[in-house]
């Protein structure tokens, strides 16, 4: 049943508590209760988008971790855990090495981490006093869990690749096999453009055309408002081969927006507009999240949204390790979120894992069409001979990540 | 007689006393009437989607009639008077009560937010709720209607399982993963015990020996000892075939000689059944999709499940281990419960 090496003394600990009796007597009150402190670094502003609703609140992301401290200290009250949170918001020119080692001198191991891909990577690599266990919650670069993945950084939001493998799971399931692919001019949206090919190719999609919006600059709200976009984009999209749906990648919210019920033909739109995936919508009422998104609504007086979630996820990672291990090192909890015991539920129809292979959560994703969940993928027929979300993604054989 | 349902009235016209002793005459009477089918138990399945319980006759095995209850009715019971049905209606922040002879919702109960599931002491006068929405699980005064304490738990209350003496309720918590023992007395927790993801469900022996609690996510029931608080054993299930993921515990029934335990494993679609001695899975009996609870008849030869996704209740048959009938419900059946006459 278990996998740890004899050898490691810190794996045989887990063991001994894990296979032993998960008893906590009621503590009196007298015991002082454990501290698990958390830290939360996080990049400047959040981007502009062509959607005014869409604008991400500025306590995006930190709420959710707020929310999942609140749910570990009601579970922490029985087992005499105490988990609080502190903030490390980083500061346009601010250096993540710095406020690394400054998170590790004030005693922080455990780090939700909400920055880029590679301010992420100075933070996970900086020589500092203890060694820090980061959660990404914000970067879905497929290249952190590939060339460039770290044994110290454990991923919770979800990878590109998984985003589009959903999303053309779903597509090819509808018979939507015809794409016209449009993407962006900007880096990342370049990336998001691969994947979708990858999917494509890989769940028998055809791309009939691609093309890309050049973004030329200029402002997302205008005086003049939308009387230009409803004359460029039919001409835009206008002249392509026989197409059963539009599939747009523009992370930097450059024109996805504009595409629905904007198109030459009339076309449904899937991908950064239309029928979005992704790991959590303010929608989403299956499998009891009602619960979670009541909590939050009744905290925050707003909607959760996808980085809320994955930062609410990486916060439950450590407060479910933390309950069963009873310890907060990193390294304990490290070992046992990769062990075979660990299972969180969060609000998704079944367990979610940890691929120990990359470190990156494995998560059903959702399809939202921005007011309804549509569907949930991995789609019925995807089949697996290991875990069925790992149709989702690069899978281990393609992995090119090697932790050490 | 056309069913009128509206509680208020009825409340203001007629007082109900649920364990008493004052209609037992009119029972005998309704008994005596309906004394042709005296080998037929009536079962109630709480549909989710459709707000409605269909009322099955467990001789014929059909819907005989269809109750309108409030919104998303999950958790059901009948009184032990067994004059009333009980149940749950999330998303009314109540509990409803009808009358098993008219159909007729004649009260509803101070439940607290959100209940989900309960569960009565032996009496029958006391009723014990899971509020998920607020940690905390609520007691009733079933007679007076007016709640008597609360119990702040872990985080999304849900599964409530009470000792044979009524002494400990254990309450499962979803996100604390934990099963809270419970001292009904005081109203008090006097012990945590750690189970895996998500447990839902918690059934005591009928010999306090054991008390079982299942866990949706983690997939597996642990028995606890009751005495130690502690997991004892932990059944686990592999079905050839079917994904880990997708076998998740719900529902379980033992039947009352403590020898065997059913676990409903949801959308596993199927009911293991568990030698409740060595705790080993004996079977595995294909029902409907996203089976959630069940309930014996009293002579404990059938064993009806709710099925949630294929809209059915399936019926075991207990001496064979057989699935022998399928019946048609309502939209998305979960609790059930059935009388005892």
């Amino acid at each position: 049943m278990f996998e740890f090496s004899d050898s490691d003394w810190s794996a045989s600990l887990i063991r001994l508590l894990l296979a032993g009796t998960f008893l906590f007597a009621w503590m009196s009150a007298s015991t002082d209760a454990v501290e698990i402190n958390i830290g939360y670094l996080r990049g400047t502003g959040p981007k502009p988008t062509l959607s005014l609703i869409q604008t991400p609140a500025n306590n995006d992301g930190i709420a959710g971790a707020r929310l999942a401290i609140d749910d570990n200290n009601t579970t922490g009250r029985f087992l005499n855990q105490q988990f609080s949170l502190e903030d490390f918001p980083l500061g346009g020119s601010a250096d993540p090495v710095a406020v690394a080692i400054a998170l590790a001198e004030r005693g922080i191991s455990l780090v939700i981490t909400d920055l880029p891909a590679d301010a992420l990577l100075k933070a996970a690599d900086a020589e500092a006093p203890r060694k820090l266990l980061l959660f990404n919650v914000g970067a879905i670069d497929d290249r952190l869990r590939e060339g460039d993945c770290r044994a110290n950084v454990i991923h919770v939001a979800p990878t590109r690749s998984m985003l589009a493998d959903a999303l053309a799971q779903y597509l090819v399931w509808k018979q939507w096999r015809r794409w016209l692919l449009v993407v962006g001019s900007h880096a990342e949206d370049k990336l998001y453009g691969d994947a979708l090919r990858r999917s494509a190719k890989r769940f028998g999609a055809r791309i009939v055309q691609e093309k890309v919006f050049e973004d030329t600059g200029g402002a997302r709200r205008t005086d003049s408002g939308v009387v230009q976009i409803q004359r460029q984009l039919p001409v835009f999209t206008q002249g392509v081969p026989a197409y059963d749906v539009l599939v747009a990648a523009d992370e930097s919210e450059v024109f996805a927006s504009y595409l629905p019920y904007r198109t030459w033909d009339p076309r449904p739109v899937a991908g950064s507009a239309g029928l979005v995936p992704t790991s959590w919508d303010g929608s989403h009422d299956q499998w009891g999240a009602v619960q979670l998104q009541d909590r939050f609504m009744k905290q925050f007086s707003r909607r959760m949204s996808a980085r809320d979630l994955q930062a609410w996820t990486a916060v439950r990672m450590i407060g479910e390790s933390s309950s069963r291990t009873r310890s907060s090192d990193p390294k304990v909890i490290l070992d046992f979120l990769k062990g075979p015991d660990f299972a969180l539920a969060a609000f998704k129809g079944q367990r979610l894992t940890l691929r120990d292979w990359n470190l990156q959560l494995r998560q059903p994703i959702l399809l939202s069409d921005g007011r309804m969940i549509v569907s949930v993928s991995p789609q019925e027929g995807f089949l697996h001979q290991v875990s069925e979300l790992d149709t989702l993604g690069i899978d281990r054989p393609e992995s090119q990540c090697r932790l050490k | 007689m056309t069913a009128k349902t509206s509680p208020g009235r009825f409340l203001r016209r007629r007082s109900f006393h649920f364990a008493g002793t004052r209609n037992w005459l009119l029972a005998v009477g309704v008994f005596v009437l309906v004394g042709a089918q005296a080998s037929a138990f009536t079962a109630y399945v709480s549909n989710e989607k459709s707000n409605t319980i269909s009322v099955v006759d467990t001789d014929k095995f059909t819907v005989v009639k269809t109750i309108k209850v409030g919104q998303r009715p999950r958790g059901i019971e009948l009184t032990k008077d067994g004059k009333f049905i009980l149940v749950a209606v999330g998303d009314d922040d109540t509990i409803q009560v009808i009358d098993v002879r008219t159909h007729e919702i004649v009260a509803t109960l101070p439940s607290g937010p959100d209940p989900e599931l309960f569960t009565q002491d032996h009496a029958g006068k006391i009723l014990y709720v899971a509020n998920e929405n607020d940690n905390t699980v609520t007691i009733i005064d079933l007679e007076r209607r007016v709640p008597l304490g609360e119990v702040q738990v872990g985080v999304e209350p849900e599964g409530m399982g009470l000792s044979p003496d009524g002494k400990i309720l254990v309450a499962t918590s979803e996100t604390s993963n934990m099963a809270h023992f419970i001292d009904t007395e005081m109203h008090r927790i006097v012990a945590n015990v750690l189970v895996d993801a998500r447990p839902r469900f918690a059934e005591f022996k009928r010999d306090a020996s054991e008390v079982w609690v299942s866990a949706e996510i983690g997939g597996t029931v642990s028995i606890i000892d009751p005495v130690k608080h502690e997991v004892k054993k932990k059944i686990t299930f592999d079905i050839p075939g079917l994904r880990k993921e997708a076998i998740q515990a719900v529902g379980i029934s033992i039947t009352r000689d403590g020898k065997t335990g059913f676990v409903a494993l949801g959308p596993a679609n199927r009911i293991a059944v568990i030698n409740a001695t060595t705790h080993e899975v004996q079977k595995y009996l294909l029902v409907g999709q996203r089976v959630w609870h069940m309930a014996f008849t009293p002579d404990e030869k059938y064993l009806l499940t709710t099925n949630g996704v294929s809209n059915d209740v399936s019926v075991i048959d207990i001496a064979n281990l057989r699935v022998i009938k399928t019946i048609q419900v309502g939209e998305l059946p979960w609790g059930i419960a059935i009388s005892q006459q």
